[in-house]
C-alpha cells in the first residue's frame, strides 16, 4: 500500500493551561483517507498539526512510517497561502528547484492549464486551492494533511474540488487526514470517520461504502443523520458548558 | 395622441384596477421615505442599472474624456495659480518687490542658464542628493534587515537606533561643520543621516509585520533559512521598505535644503543664499520652484519603481500577468 502510516500513542495537547486533546490513540493504516469531523474547537485542526508537526505535543508519541524514505508530509490550509508575489507556476515551484514540466503537468491536472504566469490576485476561491494542491501533490507526499481546505468555498465549487481530489487520489493513492466540518464531504470522501470532541475520539467509524459514492446513497444518508445527531449533542454540551 | 397622453390614460386605467386589491407596496412606501411620482401599485417601474448592448458612439467619446481628464485636470490648478499670479503681478495689485511675476522668474531662470550656473548647481544639488540618500537608504536597508532578521543584532542595535533617531539630525549642522568644515562631507552625512531612519523603521517594521501563517507555509515546505528570507520575507516587507524610501527621499531633499544653505558654495541651496544676499528674490523664488519639482519627480520615479516591484500587490495591480 502506498502513503504513510500514522501512529499516536497518548497524546496530549494543552494551551495555556487548557486542555484540548487528552490521551488520544489513534492507528491510521497506509493508504486510509480518514476525515476528522467534531464540533468547533474541539481540536480537530490541533490534531492535524500535531501530526504535522507543526505544533509539537504536550505529551505522548506521534509516528510516521514510509516505505523506503522518510514520510513526505504535505498540508493544505484553509486559507491558500499563496505567496502573492509568486506566479501560479513559482508557487507551485516553492521549495524545489526545476522541474517546470511537472509543475505544468499537475497544474494541468487541476484544471489551470495556461494560467502558470498569472498571480494569484487574477484567481478566484476555487483555482487559488487548485494551486494550493497542486502546490502540495507535486511533492508525492506519502501523508497529505487537509485542514478544511474547501470550508470557505461555494457549495458548487467545493463539489467539484471534491470530486477532483478523489480523481487525483485514485490515479495517485496516498494517507489522507481531513478534517472537515462537512459531515456529507466526509462520507463522500473518506474510507473512515473519526468524531472528536471532548478532547478525545468519541466515534471511530469505517465506512467502506463502494466509490464512487452519491449525495443521495441511503446508506450514506442514514450515517449523516447519526453523525450530524452525534455533533448536535456535542454542541449541546459545549454550549451547556459555557 | 401626443405619446405622454398615451402612458397617462392608461396609468389612470391602471390605477383604478388596483384601488380595489389595495396591495401593501402603495401603502407602505410613503412612509419609506419615497418621493413624488409614486409609482402607482401594479405598474411595473424599470430601473436600467446597466445598458451596453449598443456600444454607443457617446461611451467611446466618455472613455476619451476620462482619459483627457486624468491627464489634464491635475494640470489645472497650478497652471491656474500661474496665471492668477502673473495676473495679479502685471496690473500691480501685488508689488514685485515682494512677490516677483512669474515672467521675472522666467527670466531670471533663463539668465542664469546662459551663464551656466543654473545646470551646475542643479546637478551639484542633484548628486549630493543621490549620493547622501543611497549611503543613507542603503544603510538603513542593510542595518534593518540585520536587526529584523537576527534577533541578537536586534538586542543589541534596536535601542540604539531608537534614541539616535530621537535626535533631530539638523541639529548636528554645527557640529558637522565644525568638525568637517563647510566641504562635501558634512552634507552628505547630513543628508545619509536623514534618509537611514525612514528606510530602517519601515524595514524592521516590514519584516516583523511578515503574516506567520506565511512563515509557516515556507517551513513546512522546507525552505531553509536562506530561502525563506529570500521567497517570503523580503517580499512580504518589499511593501513598507518601499514607502520607507519614499518617505527618506523627501527627508534627503529637506536636509539638503537646509545643509546648502548654512554652509555652500554651490548647488541649489547656494543659489539662494547668494540671492538673498544680492536682494533677487525672483531666485529666490525659483529655487523654491526647483526644490517642489525636483521632489515631485523623485516622488514620481519612486512611484514607478513601486508599481513595477509590487504589480502582484492589489493595489498597484493593474496587469496581472508575471
Amino acid at each position: 500500500m502506498s502513503g504513510a502510516s500514522v501512529s499516536l500513542r497518548s497524546v496530549g495537547k494543552s494551551f495555556a493551561g487548557r486542555t484540548v486533546l487528552d490521551d488520544v490513540d489513534l492507528d491510521i493504516a497506509a493508504g486510509q483517507f480518514v476525515s476528522i469531523i467534531g464540533p468547533s474547537g474541539a481540536g480537530k485542526s490541533t490534531l492535524l498539526r500535531l501530526v504535522a508537526g507543526l505544533d509539537a505535543p504536550s505529551g505522548g508519541r506521534i509516528e510516521l512510517r514510509a516505505t523506503g524514505r522518510k514520510a513526505d508530509v504535505r498540508m493544505m490550509f484553509q486559507e491558500d497561502r499563496l505567496l502573492p508575489w509568486r506566479s501560479v507556476l513559482r508557487n507551485v515551484l516553492l521549495g524545489i528547484k526545476g522541474r517546470k514540466q511537472d509543475a505544468g503537468r499537475i497544474l494541468d491536472a487541476v484544471g489551470l492549464q495556461g494560467r502558470e504566469s498569472e498571480f494569484p490576485i487574477g484567481l478566484s476561491g476555487g483555482q487559488r486551492q487548485r494551486v494550493a494542491l497542486a502546490r502540495a501533490l507535486i511533492h508525492e507526499p506519502d501523508l497529505l494533511l487537509l485542514d478544511e481546505p474547501f470550508g470557505a468555498l461555494d457549495a458548487i465549487t467545493r463539489a467539484a474540488m471534491q470530486l477532483l481530489l478523489e480523481q487525483l487520489l485514485v490515479a495517485r493513492p496516498r494517507t489522507v487526514v481531513l478534517v472537515t466540518h462537512d459531515v456529507e464531504e466526509a462520507l463522500l470522501l473518506s474510507d473512515r470517520v473519526l468524531l472528536v470532541k471532548d478532547g478525545g475520539i468519541a466515534r471511530d467509524l469505517i465506512f467502506d461504502q463502494p466509490r464512487p459514492r452519491h449525495r443521495g446513497d441511503p446508506a450514506l444518508a442514514t450515517l449523516k443523520e447519526e453523525l450530524l445527531d452525534g455533533l448536535l449533542t456535542a454542541e449541546r454540551d459545549l454550549a451547556a458548558v459555557a | 395622441m401626443a405619446p405622454s397622453q398615451v402612458r397617462r390614460s392608461k396609468v389612470d386605467f391602471m390605477t383604478d384596477a388596483s384601488l380595489l386589491s389595495r396591495p401593501v407596496d402603495a401603502t407602505a412606501s410613503p412612509a419609506a421615505g419615497r418621493t413624488e411620482p409614486f409609482p402607482r401599485a401594479g405598474e411595473s417601474v424599470v430601473t436600467v442599472v446597466a445598458d451596453v448592448t449598443r456600444p454607443s458612439e457617446l461611451s467611446r467619446a466618455r472613455a476619451r474624456g476620462l482619459s483627457w481628464r486624468s491627464f489634464a485636470l491635475p494640470w489645472l490648478l497650478p497652471l491656474g495659480l500661474l496665471f492668477v499670479w502673473q495676473f495679479l503681478s502685471t496690473t500691480g495689485i501685488v508689488s514685485t518687490a515682494i512677490v516677483p511675476a512669474p515672467s521675472d522668474i522666467w527670466d531670471a531662470a533663463q539668465q542664469l542658464a546662459e551663464r551656466g550656473e543654473l545646470q551646475h548647481d542643479i546637478l551639484i544639488s542633484l548628486r549630493r542628493v543621490a549620493i547622501g540618500f543611497s549611503i543613507g537608504a542603503l544603510g538603513g536597508l542593510l542595518f534593518g534587515l540585520a536587526v529584523g532578521l537576527f534577533e541578537p543584532l536586534h538586542d543589541l542595535f534596536d535601542r540604539s537606533l531608537q534614541m539616535i533617531r530621537t535626535i533631530p539630525h539638523l541639529a548636528l549642522v554645527p557640529l558637522m561643520i565644525l568638525w568637517f568644515g563647510i566641504g562635501e562631507e558634512p552634507r552628505l552625512i547630513l543628508v545619509a543621516m536623514g534618509s537611514l531612519f525612514p528606510v530602517y523603521i519601515n524595514t524592521v517594521g516590514g519584516i516583523c509585520n511578515v503574516d506567520p501563517k506565511l512563515i509557516e507555509l515556507g517551513k513546512s515546505y522546507g525552505l531553509g533559512r536562506a530561502e525563506l528570507v529570500w521567497s517570503i520575507i523580503l517580499p512580504a516587507a518589499l511593501q513598507p521598505i518601499l514607502v520607507g524610501m519614499r518617505y527618506a527621499l523627501g527627508v534627503a531633499w529637506l536636509t539638503l535644503v537646509v545643509g546648502e544653505t548654512i554652509a555652500s558654495r554651490d548647488g541649489v541651496g547656494y543659489l539662494v543664499q547668494n540671492a538673498r544676499e544680492l536682494l533677487r528674490i525672483d531666485i529666490i523664488v525659483l529655487a523654491i520652484i526647483l526644490y517642489a519639482i525636483a521632489g515631485w519627480l523623485s516622488d514620481l520615479i519612486t512611484r514607478l519603481i513601486e508599481r513595477r516591484l509590487l504589480r502582484w500587490h492589489p493595489n498597484y495591480a493593474d496587469r496581472v500577468k508575471a
